[in-house]
């Protein structure tokens, strides 16, 4: 692997100083920063071939249609899916899931029919589902979770039946770090025939996803938090579902013949992509897939457990701090409060120290209500960051206590 | 004092540190200060939504005077809005209204709390404006 004093000098953003304090960025979580090869690929593609896709006949558009499709490509090998054909561009995870929360609920879904989620999902995976009941006049399941933040998975075989259509469940809870036995959930489901879609927001970034291996009837997931552009984001879905839902937004690109009397739709993946893709984000996003090959999946994973390990022994030993989400299966993410300091505080004077991270309910708040608590301080870490910068977060923690004490 | 002096000496009191870090010790020992809400109308009512901490405000119309009390679960909040009951506490509706509060501005309070913080800050200041119209139109009455 890479020194790590290299790979810093590959994210220009690392370098810079926030109130003459130099940068701790700890909010990997909510957005991860960008290397100088997607920086760079953005702007050949804005610079030298800008065009817009699948529609010109002169060379820009032919040569920015080809990149995007290779960035296609690039991304159904990184996920190992079948057929490029089964990933569709979307605007990110939240785009991907309403557009399955859509399409498949005009398919598939009637009265009284079934949903199950976690405890532990994002509102992007709750807020589309319960939009898509209150149109079918569906119900959304829930499972439980204990102290530890584990899925209870009992209670999840409970709740599969005849009338569940869909679980949708997240690889990783974004506001606790901890990991669900994603595998385990989808075989149980296809037993009963039920599809599953993962929610991999907070999981792509952190190890080798394979949707093949997961047997993952639907993949979802953001260019922005694996170190590529904002304003992409994949949806994965197996064939026989992208072939049979009906397309989510109408417009150009996604139509094969149009006429006042009927239309009718595209090829796979272009009937689920209207309008002008954000092709350049799309293949930025490449160039930041084969930065993380080149980085290697499996010594991120090992950089990031080592870093977990130690920022949390290393936060275990400040008196008063409470760690929410406590088992061994974990992303690099700890959630945390001080006894009787609002997180609020911890957060804006960690800011004033140079340390960014995320307070609040992180988009999370049925995680928060089950808590009993308003929200917590987190602190998303990733490859580039370095013990030194936990040993000055631990300090600024220290610096917190003192001030609020 | 009125409104305006009152703003130019917490400017001033604030001019004296160029660490954001002293300039938060003096914005948390403002906190203690507060004149602290009365624990039965912390209610839903008195509640101001802001995004992460809570605030609590509660205005009282006497002799033609506005009095507020408040209190929030976050200790850098309660001194931000001990503030701007110290700029606004003890004023004719018409005083509050037309109120220009540019020390907001000029201690770096708008500038460098978060936005959503920053939001928070300003619907106080939209409350503490909303109850001052709604007393004047009632005392006109």
């Amino acid at each position: 692997m890479k020194e790590i004093s290299d790979i810093r000098k590959d994210f220009p953003i690392l370098s810079r100083k926030v109130y003459d304090k130099p940068l701790v960025y700890f909010d990997n979580g909510a957005t991860t920063q960008k290397p100088r090869c997607v920086i760079d690929t953005v702007d050949e593609v804005l610079t030298t071939y800008n065009s817009n896709i699948h529609r010109g006949i002169h060379a820009l558009s032919d040569k920015a249609s080809e990149e995007y499709e290779k960035a296609r490509e690039e991304v159904r090998a990184f996920i190992n899916a079948g057929k490029t054909e089964e990933i569709v561009f979307t605007s990110g995870t939240t785009g991907s899931i309403n557009a399955v929360a859509f399409s498949f609920g005009e398919r598939y879904i009637g009265r009284d029919d079934e949903i199950i989620v976690s405890n532990l999902e994002h509102h992007a995976n709750i807020v589309p589902w319960q939009m898509m009941c209150e149109r079918k006049n569906a119900k959304l399941r829930v499972i439980p979770i204990n102290d530890n933040g584990e899925v209870l998975f009992d209670e999840y075989l409970k709740l599969l039946s005849k009338k569940t259509k869909l679980v949708a469940i997240t690889q990783a809870s974004n506001a606790l770090g901890t990991i669900l036995p994603v595998k385990e959930i989808i075989r149980a489901a296809h037993s009963m025939n039920i599809p599953v879609l993962v929610d991999g927001a907070q999981g792509i970034q952190h190890g080798i996803v394979d949707v093949s291996d997961l047997d993952a009837d639907f993949y979802v997931f953001s260019g922005h938090k694996i170190y590529g552009p904002t304003g992409i984001g994949v949806l994965y879905g197996k064939e026989k579902w992208l072939t049979e839902m009906p397309p989510y937004q109408g417009g150009g690109d996604m139509v094969e013949n149009v006429t006042f009397e009927k239309t009718t739709y595209n090829v796979l993946p272009f009937k689920f992509e209207a309008g002008t893709m954000n092709f350049p984000a799309a293949i930025g996003l490449a160039a930041a897939l084969r930065y993380v090959t080149l980085i290697g999946r499996e010594n991120i994973r090992e950089r990031e457990n080592e870093l977990l390990q130690y920022a949390t022994s290393r936060l275990l030993q400040i008196d008063g701090l409470k760690i929410y989400g406590n088992i061994e299966d974990k992303i690099s993410i700890i959630s945390f409060l001080l006894k009787d300091i609002h997180m609020y505080d911890t957060g804006m004077i960690l800011d004033k120290l140079g340390v960014a991270v995320r307070t609040g309910t992180h988009c999370a708040q049925p995680v928060m209500d089950r808590f009993g608590i308003s929200g917590t301080v987190r602190v998303s870490m990733c490859f580039y960051n370095t013990k030194e910068e936990i040993d000055v977060l631990a300090a600024g923690i220290e610096k917190v206590k003192s001030m609020f004490a | 004092m009125t409104i305006d002096q009152v703003q130019d000496s917490i400017v001033e009191e604030f001019s004296v540190f160029d660490d954001w870090m002293d300039k938060y010790n003096l914005l948390i020992d403002y906190g203690k200060d507060l004149n602290v809400i009365d624990p039965k109308f912390k209610t839903k009512d008195f509640l101001i939504e802001g995004c992460q901490s809570k605030v609590w405000l509660h205005p009282e119309f006497e002799g033609g005077k506005i009095t507020f009390t408040a209190d929030s679960d976050a200790i850098i909040t309660r001194g931000i809005v001990a503030l701007l009951i110290r700029v606004l506490s003890d004023r004719t509706p018409a005083e509050i209204i037309s109120a220009d509060l540019y020390f907001i501005d000029k201690i770096g309070l708008r500038q460098n709390l978060s936005p959503t913080r920053s939001n928070g800050l300003l619907s106080m200041v939209r409350q503490i404006k909303l109850y001052a119209m709604a007393y004047q139109a009632t005392s006109k009455k």
